[in-house]
């Protein structure tokens, strides 16, 4: 089989798989985000039931592997009857395993706006919720930005887990991809890679240009 | 610092233990296989022993059977309906058969672990004089091992939730793209559907236990794959599950014996007399009848060379 022929058998599927790989990236790491920053905002609240609810939250997600979490959103909650469709589930799981990770992202950002500045504002009388949005937010985005550009691209390539409950993204693709011996495991593996790349490069590039954005001028 | 290079040394050694334990493992495995074949040394009398060893030494002038003596069976330990090792000894289809050929042969019956991997190695050094395992006859296998048989032909069949509420019949139900239908990613059952259910709606994990999971919890309609594997998981789901019974490719299942063995022929004849006299259909109504409700017409035996 030639490029041309692979090309030719394999263009659509991959075209397919490659959205459903970009979809699940987006939606997951979108779910995410909003996790993560309902779990930080218990987490740094001065409620105790939050606070508890939180640590739990991000122990169970950052303590399971990403594989059990997604048998556990399938199989599990579908015993229980809450039988989801493959693709929602699949977000829906991912997101609160990076949603885990995002919260205490934006923890370590939180906690690296040095102490004398809540105190500041605090003393002007300002109450936690201003506090955290004018004072707090604003000083402990710009140390989040890198790490949150790693989160994404790990989120991205999570999205391959994905394959094992039937969702037909890229690393899926390919692995229905390799029945066909004449196809190549070495080709589909270089394409896979590539289209994998040709994602992540680009935004390794958004996130460095975010980071400038918003750091320090020195 | 200490602490953490004893923590070290002491994960290593655990490792290291790990490795040791599955080195073991195969020991173990060459081990028993020796005691076994001790044990029937010291059960059988001189001249039988000879014959097994004929098997391994020299095959091209054949052997007798072994009247009298102890016919080591390599059989699988865990295959459902098929052939299961219980507390009460190895039960199943291919057990019952190998019991009936034995008392046919006037042979004690020794059976023996047998895995997929090693059924040619253990009839090519004598480990076990015949293997009744799920044994596929193809013509790779039958340059280097004869087949008696076949005594059963699989294939690869549809297993439906108990009732078929979606009224399946057959591959070409699949066909039609309104079945969700499960198999395992990368199988032959795979290829085989993609080929003659191009348009089916294909869903896939990596165990055939997962696409019974799924069915159950009505993720898809149909699960395929061989109806071996699919009877035993109909079997495990106490009623819930049930086959199609309309195999769409055909797998023949010999008994293997060892290159130019005269058990070939002999083999042969007593499974024709089986065929004949119903004791096979018995044997299968007793064993896998537990879950198939139709009993197939035994295949016809390949009796060329004899």
């Amino acid at each position: 089989m030639s490029w041309s022929e692979f090309l030719d058998k394999y263009q659509g599927p991959l075209i397919d798989a490659a959205w459903t790989t970009l979809r699940l990236a987006f939606v997951s790491f979108g779910i995410a985000l909003v996790v993560g920053i309902i779990v930080v905002s218990f987490r740094v609240s001065p409620i105790p039931p939050l606070v508890r609810v939180a640590t739990w939250f991000v122990a169970f997600f950052r303590n399971t592997p990403l594989l059990v979490v997604f048998f556990l959103a399938l199989f599990g909650l579908g015993d229980l009857g809450l039988v989801y469709d493959f693709f929602p589930t699949a977000a829906v799981a991912l997101g609160l395993y990076t949603g885990a990770y995002m919260a205490e992202v934006l923890r370590s950002g939180i906690n690296a706006v040095p102490q004398g500045q809540a105190e500041a504002g605090r003393s002007i009388g300002l109450g936690f919720i201003q506090l955290m949005r004018l004072i707090v937010i604003p000083q402990a985005v710009r140390t989040v930005i890198g790490p949150i550009g790693n989160l994404f691209v790990a989120n991205f390539k999570n999205t391959a887990v994905a394959s094992t409950i039937s969702v037909l993204e890229l690393t899926g693709q390919s692995q229905r991809m390799f029945n066909d011996a004449a196809a190549g495991v070495w080709r589909v593996l270089i394409v896979i890679t590539a289209i994998y790349l040709l994602f992540l490069f680009p935004a390794g590039y958004v996130f460095r240009w975010l980071d400038a954005r918003f750091s320090i001028k020195r | 610092m200490s602490r953490n290079t004893r923590l070290l040394l002491s994960m290593l050694a655990i490792f290291a233990l790990l490795l040791a334990a599955c080195g073991d493992d195969d020991d173990d495995t060459e081990t028993g296989t020796d005691t076994t074949e001790e044990e029937s040394t010291d059960t059988t009398e001189e001249e039988s022993t000879d014959t097994t060893e004929e098997d391994s030494t020299d095959t091209t002038e054949g052997d007798a059977a072994p009247v009298g003596g102890t016919l080591t069976v390599g059989t699988k330990y865990d295959q459902p309906l098929f052939g299961v090792n219980t507390p009460d000894g190895v039960v199943g289809f291919d057990a019952e058969i190998a019991r009936y050929i034995g008392e046919q042969l006037g042979a004690e019956i020794e059976f023996q672990e047998a895995v997929s991997a090693n059924r040619e190695p253990f009839l090519q050094n004598g480990t076990v004089d015949m293997v009744v395992a799920t044994y596929t006859i193809n013509d790779e296998r039958d340059e280097i091992v004869d087949f008696a048989g076949p005594y059963y032909v699989a294939g690869q069949d549809i297993m439906v939730v108990a009732g078929n509420p979606k009224g399946i019949t057959g591959i070409e139900d699949l066909d039609s793209g309104d079945i969700a239908t499960c198999t395992v990613e990368g199988s032959t059952s795979l290829d085989n559907l993609n080929e003659l259910a191009p348009n089916a709606n294909v869903t896939t994990f990596d165990a055939y236990s997962k696409c019974a999971d799924a069915m159950g919890q009505g993720r898809v309609d149909a699960v395929t794959t061989d109806n071996v594997i699919l009877l035993g998981l109909a079997d495990e789901s106490e009623g819930a599950y049930e086959l199609v019974e309309n195999p769409f490719t055909e797998e023949p299942y010999g008994i293997g014996v060892p290159e130019g063995s005269e058990l070939r022929c002999q083999i042969n004849e007593i499974l024709q007399a089986m065929y004949d006299d119903g004791t096979w259909a018995q044997i299968y109504q007793d064993t896998v009848g537990a879950v198939a409700t139709q009993v197939p017409d035994p295949p016809a035996l390949n009796n060329e060379g004899c």
